[in-house]
């Protein structure tokens, strides 16, 4: 397991990132002060359900939001350089070379008319300082060190002739081509066999080990987030709720909704009725009135304190939650388990 | 017990076309000499029973004929080989284009992975619940529309929602309308293909509940077919582990998931992510499937990926051999076995 950033400065450290979205019935408020850090060589895991605003996180750090999208507010800084006021043309020099990222469905994702070793060739001649006439024999080197077997006759296919675990282990290849510094990989394994996810995942945390780049996970699946990221950043209709170490966030979660999120996971249940599912349904953004904690309208521990604005993370925390009040903080010595009858109440 | 549902040396053969040009079929027809045509064995010899008010779980990854064998199953496709019994019927006797006027039509009903895109989209959800009640049980007017109601309310869809269309609706509430439309003619068995796939992680949990309290209510035997082993494990009272159109092993899902006889079924729990890591060892499978393209009959379809493989086991194929309340195909289950000694 990567162990948690020291001191070190961040590879990549979003700060109070804010997102809008035009649309024609009205402004949606997609994100909104949004901070979180990766350190080099860490993972670090973006949970949340559909709606929370993971994928559009990803998407303003890469500067490929929608037209529609406007980031009003914020910092997403690479190395000295902040992306989110970059002109296009530096932004074009760090996209794939610094910071690279692996989408969601390789199959859409991937040129369908040409092959796939062509497609990391164009990165490793555009990015990777490869001459012209190396850059098809690396192409295959990287497809064999994405554990494709036979790379060279691998690399004339195109992506329609290959399985989803092949594809996205070429999406892996072309991202990593450049060796960048910081990976932001997007749901990278939904869709994929769960014998195929390990593998994928395997991979990625491998090579993201060695080659000591920090990796932004972006995840629906708790566990999964769990198993593979040093940190996990909780995000619900915008908000980061919840930012704490794996280890600590599984066996003391403080904001409510990471509670009942670990508590509605499969996994975390011997049986159906010890699951608890989540009351309510997630605020609309468009609202004009939405309360300064978006989850306080499901909230079971909602108090007066919930109408004034969220706390800030306390700087040099490890563990932050965006709560007035959060679940009770461990008494040492006592190893409370998730899903306790409190938080499922 | 009774069995429901008994499926027998079940097979699924497609034609492979477009191996050869046309122009080299032509050739070939004109030159003489038999036309062998390359065949897709998507379901394999499989064998199993339903019993009534069971609720198996099927899985194994894509491309292991799991959804073929549910087509099949439920009537939308026709078997190559084998017998599927409904009771006392014989189902593959009947076409599938037949099936559809049947009166036994109602009793085995399928809900759909997406229910957004398996419900027409110019139906409302009314129209969407009535419309095999209309045709399966020439329901009218005002019995249609009790009956429709009484079942939207067991399915917890409000009631003004069913003026809706399904892009008016959420993710939960489309899935309420698939399982409403397919519990309308109270059928005996209910095959649900990833009900919940597109879920997220909080609704699952409602749709999940629902299915166990509807099942409880109606006393419907559930064939599950999912790819989420920590679903299948809290719903499922039995499993079937589908492995390249093979039946690789079965049994009661508790003992399956905690003590796995067959080396697909090892890396397939092993490959599950958990809240809490125990520290298992990372059993991992290499390489691709074999084709299911004409397959060796004498060679294990796991052979090439599984970790044990050795030559033995390109010269027989395993049986499903018995081990108590399971079943597993594999030359080596007997290692595996848990110490308590299973009857056989």
């Amino acid at each position: 397991m990567i162990t948690a950033n020291t001191n070190r400065a961040p590879a990549l450290a979003v700060e109070g990132l804010c997102v809008e979205f035009r649309t024609r019935s009205g402004i949606v408020r997609a994100l909104d002060n949004v901070s979180f850090s990766a350190g080099k060589g860490e993972t670090v895991a973006l949970v949340g359900e559909s709606g929370s605003g993971k994928s559009v996180t990803a998407y303003a750090v890469m500067g490929i939001l929608d037209p529609a999208g406007r980031v009003t507010a914020g910092r997403a800084v690479l190395g000295g350089l902040d992306l989110l006021s970059a002109k296009p043309s530096q932004l074009a020099e760090v996209r794939g070379r610094d910071i690279a990222m692996i989408f969601q469905n390789p199959r859409t994702a991937l040129n369908p008319i040409r092959p796939v070793g062509k497609q990391i060739a164009d990165v490793l001649i555009r990015h990777g300082n490869v001459p012209r006439r190396e850059a098809p024999a690396q192409a295959v080197e990287m497809l064999r060190a994405v554990g494709i077997t036979d790379p060279a006759r691998r690399a004339k296919a195109y992506p329609f002739e290959m399985s989803g675990g092949m594809c996205q282990r070429v999406m892996i290849a072309i991202a990593l081509a450049a060796k960048p510094s910081v990976l932001i990989a997007d749901e990278p394994t939904t869709g994929l066999d769960v014998t195929t996810q390990a593998v994928i995942m395997d991979l990625v945390n491998d090579l993201a080990a060695k080659m000591g780049m920090a990796t932004i996970f972006i995840t629906h699946d708790l566990a999964l987030a769990g198993q593979r990221a040093a940190r996990i950043v909780v995000m619900h209709a915008g908000h980061v709720v919840e930012n704490a170490p794996t280890t600590e966030l599984f066996s003391y979660p403080r904001h409510p909704y990471t509670g009942e999120l670990i508590a509605a996971t499969p996994d975390s249940a011997a049986s159906l009725d010890e699951l608890a599912s989540i009351p309510g349904t997630l605020p609309d953004l468009r609202r004009a009135d939405l309360p300064p904690c978006r989850y306080s309208e499901r909230c079971p521990r909602k108090t007066d304190a919930c109408s004034q604005p969220l706390p800030l993370a306390p700087p040099g925390a490890t563990h932050f939650v965006a709560c007035w009040n959060p679940l009770p903080a461990p008494t040492l010595g006592a190893p409370v388990l998730v899903a306790s009858a409190e938080n499922v109440a | 017990m009774t069995a429901l549902l008994d499926v027998a040396e079940f097979s699924k053969l497609f034609p492979v076309t477009g191996t050869s040009s046309s122009w080299q079929r032509l050739r070939q027809r004109f030159q003489g000499g038999p036309e062998k045509l390359s065949k897709v064995h998507a379901v394999d010899n499989v064998s199993f029973v339903i019993e009534k008010g069971e609720t198996v779980g099927l899985v194994g990854e894509s491309g292991c004929g799991k959804s073929t064998l549910v087509r099949a199953l439920t009537r939308l496709i026709d078997a190559s080989d084998g017998s599927v019994k409904l009771g006392d019927r014989e189902l593959t006797l009947t076409p599938a284009h037949e099936f559809a006027r049947d009166p036994d039509r109602a009793r085995i009903q399928m809900v759909f992975q997406d229910a957004g895109e398996s419900v027409n989209p110019r139906f409302t959800a009314f129209d969407a619940i009535a419309d095999p009640l209309r045709r399966l049980r020439h329901l009218k007017g005002k019995a249609l529309r009790e009956r429709v109601e009484s079942v939207a309310g067991q399915c917890g869809l409000p009631l003004q929602l069913l003026t809706r269309f399904p892009h008016q609706l959420s993710g939960g509430q489309r899935a309420r309308v698939g399982i409403a439309r397919a519990i309308a003619v109270e059928p005996d068995l209910l095959v649900l293909d990833e009900p919940t796939a597109a879920l997220d992680v909080s609704v699952q949990v409602v749709i999940l509940q629902l299915l166990q309290r509807l099942k409880k209510e109606f006393g419907m035997s559930y064939l599950f077919v999912s790819h989420d082993l920590s679903v299948v494990k809290l719903l499922c009272d039995r499993v079937l582990v589908m492995y390249l159109g093979k039946i690789v092993e079965a049994g009661p899902a508790v003992e399956v998931f905690e003590h796995p006889l067959h080396p697909y079924t090892q890396a397939l729990v092993a490959a599950v992510p958990r809240l809490h890591e125990d520290g298992a060892e990372r059993l991992r499978l290499t390489g691709e499937p074999r084709s299911p393209i004409d397959p060796d009959p004498h060679v294990c379809r796991f052979y090439g990926r599984c970790p044990r493989g050795i030559h033995d086991c390109t010269a027989a194929m395993p049986d499903l051999r018995r081990f108590g309340a399971r079943q597993v195909a594999c030359h080596f289950a007997e290692e595996f076995l848990p110490p308590a000694p299973a009857k056989a």
